[in-house]
């Protein structure tokens, strides 16, 4: 079965098969940040091991940054600590980290495609599980633990028994009013929590080769989140114009040769998989979550579900716990339900496409009262670009907040975060109980769907506005 | 890292599914820079229910918790092994998992047993009737048993993963063995791809 994306990247990545182990995989890239990477440090020194390619490695910090009062020192003193070890591991081992200040500061997985270090065929691991987000340029991309990190570090390289493959093909077209999000909500629903399990997922179709670099992203970020350990979409012309002229792309000689070879990462016609699931994109609506996990949602035409009405009791009992910690009664309508705060951000959906579709529904109008709305870019970069649009006007007129970059609410480990019992519209990828602070309710959506509910202060789109 | 070839002790039962890494440990308790010290966090949340299988006298001896499918799934945070192990326990028994969770687990050497759901059900079942049975997770026969209610039921985890960790093996030594062959493939990656000047 040799012919699918998924094989000419694995293949070319083979440093070793020896028998009885499984391969060693080689690593173009791999991405650091602060808050998985400590003990993988401390294991490399107290073994007397050195960074085998830091030149191969770049660094970033996001997770616990603040979003706010940059000037000031960090006021939490286990993230300060945590950033102040980043630093120090980075300039002991020779390795590149855009830190607070820099303009290529950002969350991980908004950088790397930023700053064309993301490339088609490359191989890229960071210690995060949204990884998968590079795949959307045709890079196989996953998240590790820890101990895989200092394995990377040492080594350059991860011992991996090879993945199944599973092709999600999205026929037809997105209508109007939906997004990538929507598309990848969908996809779960379909999918269920654990459905890509051992997988890595090519996603194929008419309507994922008319996603914008963005919404590519968005759909292979949350891959994880139907349980797949990667998520990858072929290379195209959409791939290339992205990457041409970016501070990592290759120039001259080296892009054209770069460009042949990137177009022959396709899959070719006749392969098969080891699994295939296919939507319809015509059937789709725009999406919400309404439990603990994302493939717990409806479209925002629906009403909360009635675990009466699950399958299995299985889900009948899942859907009776998450319903409990939501405090959501089945038979309510979606568009009933209220909200205390809007997060906008996170590496789902803090790109400058995903701040222009929420800015363009905000503008001239006014956040809910009582709502707290909050918009971060997805990096320094994103931020300067949006101000220069004019789309921090458009947010700070209506009442949101505009902040710095980082991954902020998203896991609220910045100081960001839902008091007990609120609940929140977020652009984010976890809905999982105490995700963006112990307690607090989280709402899976759209970044349109997002800013429309921020004005009207219950769940909408925009063009109930 | 100490080689584990039979664990016996007490069980907890957590019959869920879908337990995600952030229950498992709060994201509130990353901020740690150390591998030790996450037992308290340990389903922090979950615990403040006094009613939670953890709150369960005897739960603090227990050495394996049994799980519902996709256990460990969401967050690649190894801190959940690590809090897992600060607890006690030294395997999780359940019909699957997260994949990076089960790759952490092996890394850290916590023992992943996957059993089939028909077994899973019969181990809760077995734990319900008897909380405080002993449980026998034995990697040489890859059985899960609760000999107290005649339970053997088998589990899957690779050769490859099943010989480090009862050998407890330094993955990274091994992998150093083949340097000379990461060495030659080094020299025949393609000349376009990104490279940092450093600090």
């Amino acid at each position: 079965m040799t012919g699918r994306l998924f094989d000419k990247i694995w293949d070319r990545h083979l440093v070793a098969s020896p028998a009885g182990e499984p391969p060693l995989l080689y690593i173009d890239l791999h991405l650091v940040h602060e808050v998985t990477s400590p003990q993988a440090f401390e294991g490399l020194e107290l073994a007397g091991r050195k960074v085998r390619r830091p030149d191969l490695t770049v660094a970033t910090m996001d997770h616990d940054v603040p979003t706010i009062g940059l000037d000031k020192p960090i006021a939490d003193p286990l993230a300060a600590e945590q950033i102040a070890r980043l630093r120090r591991n980075c300039a002991e081992h020779g390795i590149t980290l855009h830190g607070l200040g820099s303009m290529n500061q950002g969350i991980v997985h908004v950088i790397g495609p930023q700053l064309g270090l993301t490339q088609p065929g490359m191989t890229i691991v960071c210690g995060d599980s949204h990884t998968s987000t590079h795949g959307a340029l045709g890079t196989l991309a996953f998240g590790i633990g820890t101990s895989e990190v200092e394995h990377v570090l040492a080594t350059q390289t991860l011992r991996q028994a090879k993945p199944a493959a599973m092709a999600v093909t999205v026929d037809g077209e997105l209508g109007p009013e939906l997004t990538a999000k929507d598309l990848v909500l969908g996809i779960i629903r379909a999918l269920g929590t654990g459905g890509g399990v051992g997988s890595v997922i090519e996603y194929r179709g008419a309507a994922v080769q008319a996603l914008s670099m963005e919404g590519r992203m968005t759909v292979c970020n949350m891959s994880i989140e139907g349980g797949a350990r990667a998520g990858m979409i072929a290379p195209d012309d959409t791939t290339f114009a992205f990457l041409e002229g970016r501070p990592h792309s290759p120039r001259g000689k080296l892009w054209e040769q770069a460009l042949d070879d990137w177009r022959s990462l396709a899959t070719d016609d006749g392969a098969e998989f080891d699994r295939e699931i296919r939507i319809d994109a015509s059937a789709l609506r725009p999406a919400i979550t309404w439990g603990t996990n994302p493939a717990q949602s409806v479209t925002i035409d629906d009403v909360v579900p009635d675990p009466g009405s699950m399958a299995t009791p299985a889900q009948r009992q899942a859907a009776e716990r998450a319903l409990a910690y939501m405090g959501l009664t089945p038979g309510t309508a979606v568009r009933d339900i209220t909200v205390d705060t809007v997060f906008i951000g996170s590496c789902t959906n803090g790109r400058l496409q995903d701040l222009q579709d929420a800015a363009a529904v905000v503008r001239g109008r006014k956040v809910s009262p009582g709502v707290r709305a909050l918009v971060v870019p997805g990096s320094a970069q994103v931020k300067a670009d949006a101000e220069a649009e004019g789309l921090d006007r458009a947010f700070t007129d209506a009442g949101f907040e505009w902040r710095s970059s980082g991954c902020s609410m998203c896991l609220g480990m910045n100081g960001d975060i839902l008091e007990p019992g609120q609940r929140s519209a977020s652009t984010s990828n976890r809905n999982f109980e105490g995700r963006q602070g112990p307690g607090g309710r989280t709402h899976l959506v759209s970044p349109a769907v997002a800013a429309a509910t921020a004005v009207a202060g219950h769940f909408t789109l925009p063009g109930d506005l | 890292m100490p080689g584990i070839k039979r664990i016996a002790g007490c069980a907890v039962a957590l019959d869920r599914r879908d337990v995600d890494t952030d229950q498992i440990i709060p994201a509130s308790w990353l901020k740690r820079v150390e591998r030790s010290g996450f037992g308290a966090g340990l389903f922090s949340a979950w615990r403040q229910d006094p009613g939670f299988v953890l709150n369960r006298p005897g739960a603090a001896e227990a050495k394996v918790l049994i799980g519902g499918a996709n256990f460990g799934c969401g967050s690649s945070r190894e801190h959940a092994v690590w809090a897992l192990q600060d607890f006690g326990f030294q395997a999780v028994v359940a019909p699957s998992f997260g994949d990076i969770f089960r790759n952490n687990s092996v890394a850290a050497g916590l023992v992943p047993a996957a059993v089939s759901e028909e077994s899973t059900a019969r181990l809760f079942a077995a734990l319900a009737a008897d909380p405080d049975a002993e449980v026998v997770v034995d990697l040489a026969t890859r059985t899960v048993g609760i000999a107290s209610a005649g339970l053997t039921e088998p589990f899957e985890l690779a050769d490859y993963p099943r010989w480090r960790l009862m050998e407890g093996l330094d993955d990274i030594g091994l992998t150093l063995r083949q340097e000379p062959q990461i060495a030659a493939y080094e020299a025949t990656r393609v000349p376009w791809l990104p490279a940092m000047a450093g600090q």
